[in-house]
């Protein structure tokens, strides 16, 4: 039955997909801006792990923790980045 | 007649009609060799759809050497301008054009495709594989760069080339301050080229963590496939800033768009930042493979063990880190406050540690060694002094008060040369004469490869010490003349000197191979320079499977232990080899890639739609595709070998 029935390729599936109606919903709901780029970034990160993990099949292997390590690295650096940037022009422009 | 106008250079010169006839004339000569010599078919079967990794290497290292000599001549011309005041030899525009294709071709299309070459090249050798993980996604790499190069190299003839600098800043680089396609060009040509080194990224850490020869645990790896996965790590994580920043680049040039605009809530420096978030990694992407080969080298050279191999790989790790927090440096003054220049600052400096302890190793494993002064141990042996010079300056710009000194000063621009080319460029000539007789099965000339290697590194002494001077002077880079009144004349002088001589040195070069291809005896062993890794285990010229068993390593130093302490490298039966098959699509991906890129740089909205399209067609036509690649009989293996050891 599961080899017919790939729930979690399906769950996954859904979720990804109520994912996007979120994200499509701030550009609907007239939200603030710093309040539309929070939803905006969550389920940005959460749409591309569970792309990764679901459908990428990242985890399924021997050789995980060079993809999920390779993951962190870029998570931190685009973190990084982005906080570099803000005490660049901003806060400290 | 005006939509052709487009095509023509805002700003012609009689050397530019003299480079249009001279392109015309070797194309059609190439053409007419080709078919003259019936070699088109060869040319297709064995290299243009070829999806092996040495092949593919060799066809990297040959575009890079073309493009070493393109950038070459711009770099003459930009010294011959210099070399005396008010020098009326080019204007200012045309000054602005040499020097901005001059960096992007010698950094993206040369030094990128170098070391390219030497990883496709060296990587499944060391590790014991049959070829790349994805191979046929290597040859698209390939084809990517190589047609990203071409368009750039078109610019000057068809259009005009771009005059924004290799750093293009906006709003300079914008259409009101630069309506000609040039910067058209560099966001094109780039983008293209850059996809393929983004893939290349991906393909080399498969590579590394998939294919390696099961004995060979990571700390077995040679250094320089630790500095190749560190490399493609970091690739992996910068160029996507690069394609993104170059997106939003090449839309608001050509839709409209506003986001490096000065109006309309647009951010010009955003530009810059994006621009070194990815540039000064990129900086190590390019020295890091440098410094792999080196310790191939060195310890090869020096008959003894790589010193502190640990503590080699834990600082190119650390290296790799660090180089995603010191971005900044590049422009302090760009109107931020002390806190942020003080932060980028301190991570600058704090590089210098773990790049002070791979020096040291080197110095190390030098230590007591029974040095071996050959060609590519002489350039590794200048390398370490006339680089710590080049990294001592750095660690000068690195404080943020004094950069306002320096920034774009000739100091600068000495900086950086003295890092690249004691750093890259002698790391590619040493690795290509290292390498050289297991690619080509020759050696090059020793006496005359000694020759360019001193008149190499005189004439860059000469070429660009002087410019620390006129740059703390206040010369500023950039500018195309001086007055006499600066007294910047003699060092300009002395400078164009030192060019003329690296020119020389490389034209020596040149004659080396000529040289060699005609004298150098070929009955030279699989071994000549009596090496340590692996990559120097298997025959030459190496077979297009590499192993025939897959090797069975115990140390870093693989082939070491086999001829020293009698270790096994091959047990076991032959087995037939499951290799992949050619294909032509990557060529054609590639050649359809350049119509797409030349044709939003024109504008040209048709066939860049249908262009997108084809591209598409390919990927969707690759995804249905069922190959399953071919097998190599036993009995043709042992032929193979037969053959190959015979010669040994
Ligand atoms: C014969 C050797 C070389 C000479 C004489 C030379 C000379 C020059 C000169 C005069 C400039 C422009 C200074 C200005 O802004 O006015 C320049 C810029 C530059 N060169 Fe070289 N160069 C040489 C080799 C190289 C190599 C091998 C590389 C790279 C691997 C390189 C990379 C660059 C870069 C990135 C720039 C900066 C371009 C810009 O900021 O617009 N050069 N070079
Ligand atoms: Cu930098």
């Amino acid at each position: 039955m599961s080899e017919l029935f790939p729930r979690k390729q399906i769950m996954g599936f859904v979720f990804s997909l109520s994912l996007t109606a979120v994200a499509l919903a701030v550009y609907f709901l007239h939200l603030s801006f710093a309040i539309g780029m929070f939803v905006l970034v969550v389920t940005a990160f959460a749409q591309a792990l569970l792309q990764l993990v679901v459908f990428m099949h990242a985890g399924e292997t021997k050789d995980k923790w060079i993809i999920y390590g390779k993951v962190y690295f870029m998570i931190t650096v685009a973190l990084v980045t982005i906080l570099g940037t803000l005490l660049i022009f901003l806060w400290d422009m | 007649m005006d939509f052709l106008d487009r095509f023509a250079v805002p700003n012609p010169s009689i050397a530019i009609y003299a480079s249009m006839v001279a392109i015309g004339l070797t194309v059609v000569a190439i053409f007419a060799g080709l078919t003259y010599f019936k070699k088109w078919g060869y040319l297709w079967r064995e290299w243009l759809t070829t999806v092996d990794h040495k092949r593919i290497g060799i066809m990297y290292l040959i575009s890079a050497l073309i493009m070493l000599f393109r950038g070459g001549v711009d770099a003459i011309m930009m010294r011959a301008q210099l070399a005396v005041p008010d020098n009326k030899l080019m204007d200012a525009q045309h000054y602005n054009e040499v020097f901005s294709t001059h960096g992007v071709i010698m950094l993206l299309f040369m030094a990128m495709p170098f070391i390219f070459a030497f990883m496709n090249y060296l990587v499944p050798l060391q590790i014991g594989a049959r070829d790349v993980a994805f191979p046929r996604l290597n040859a698209l790499s390939f084809w990517l760069f190589f047609f990203g190069a071409m368009l750039l190299n078109i610019s000057f003839v068809v259009g005009g080339s771009p005059d924004a600098g290799w750093t293009s800043y906006f709003p300079l680089a914008g259409n009101e301050l630069s309506p000609s396609v040039g910067t058209n060009y560099y966001m094109f040509a780039i983008q293209i080229s850059g996809l393929g080194s983004l893939m290349t990224g991906i393909n080399m850490i498969t590579t590394i963590i998939k294919m390696r020869a099961p004995s060979m645990t990571l700390m077995k790896m040679p250094m320089f496939t630790w500095s190749s996965l560190v490399t493609n790590l970091i690739i992996v994580t910068v160029f996507p800033v690069l394609t993104v920043a170059l997106a939003m680049g090449s839309m608001d040039r050509l839709f409209g768009t506003h986001f490096f605009t000065t109006t309309n809530g647009g951010m010009d420096m955003l530009w810059a930042n994006l621009f070194w978030v990815w540039g000064h990694p990129e900086v190590y992407i390019l020295i890091l493979p440098a410094f792999g080969l080196y310790s191939e080298i060195i310890s090869t050279f020096a008959g003894r063990n790589l010193y502190g191999y640990k503590s080699m790989v834990a600082s190119m790790v650390i290296i790799s880190a660090l180089s995603c927090l010191v971005w900044a440096h590049h422009f302090f003054t760009m109107g931020q406050g002390p806190t942020a220049n003080s932060f980028f600052s301190i991570t600058t400096m704090a590089i210098s540690v773990p790049t002070g302890v791979k020096m040291f190793n080197w110095l190390f494993t030098l230590w007591k060694g029974k040095i071996r002064f050959t060609v590519p141990m002489l350039y590794s042996i200048g390398f370490i002094p006339l680089f710590v010079i080049g990294g001592m300056t750095g660690v000068m710009l690195a404080m943020s008060a004094a950069d306002y000194q320096y920034h774009n000063t000739m100091f600068l621009v000495a900086h950086f040369h003295n890092v690249i080319i004691p750093g890259v460029v002698f790391a590619m000539l040493a690795g290509l004469t290292y390498y050289w007789p297991k690619m080509f099965g020759f050696m090059l000339n020793e006496r005359i490869g000694k020759w360019a290697f001193w008149l190499l590194s005189i004439g860059f002494c000469l070429a660009f010490f002087p410019m620390y001077i006129t740059g703390l002077d206040g010369q500023a880079r950039r500018m195309y003349t001086y007055s006499e009144a600066t007294g910047y004349g003699a060092l300009n002088m002395v400078s164009f000197v030192g060019a003329g001589i690296m020119a020389i040195s490389f034209a020596i070069i040149v004659y080396n191979v000529y040289y060699s291809v005609r004298y150098s005896p070929r009955n030279i062993s699989a071994d000549p320079w009596d090496a340590r890794s692996l990559e120097w285990a298997t025959h030459t010229p190496v077979p297009e499977y590499n192993f025939a068993i897959t090797p069975n390593v115990a140390s870093s130093q693989a082939f070491w232990d086999t001829k020293k302490k009698g270790h096994e490298l091959f047990s076991g039966e032959l087995e037939k080899i499951h290799m992949p098959n050619n294909s032509g699509v990557p060529f054609i991906m590639g050649a359809i890639f350049f119509v797409w890129g030349f044709s939003f740089i024109f504008s040209l909205w048709i066939p860049a739609i249908i262009s997108t399209i084809a591209i598409l067609v390919c990927l969707v036509l690759r995804s249905f595709e069922v190959d399953h690649g071919r097998y190599i009989s036993v009995k043709e293996i042992e032929e193979t070998e037969i053959k190959l050891r015979g010669v040994n």
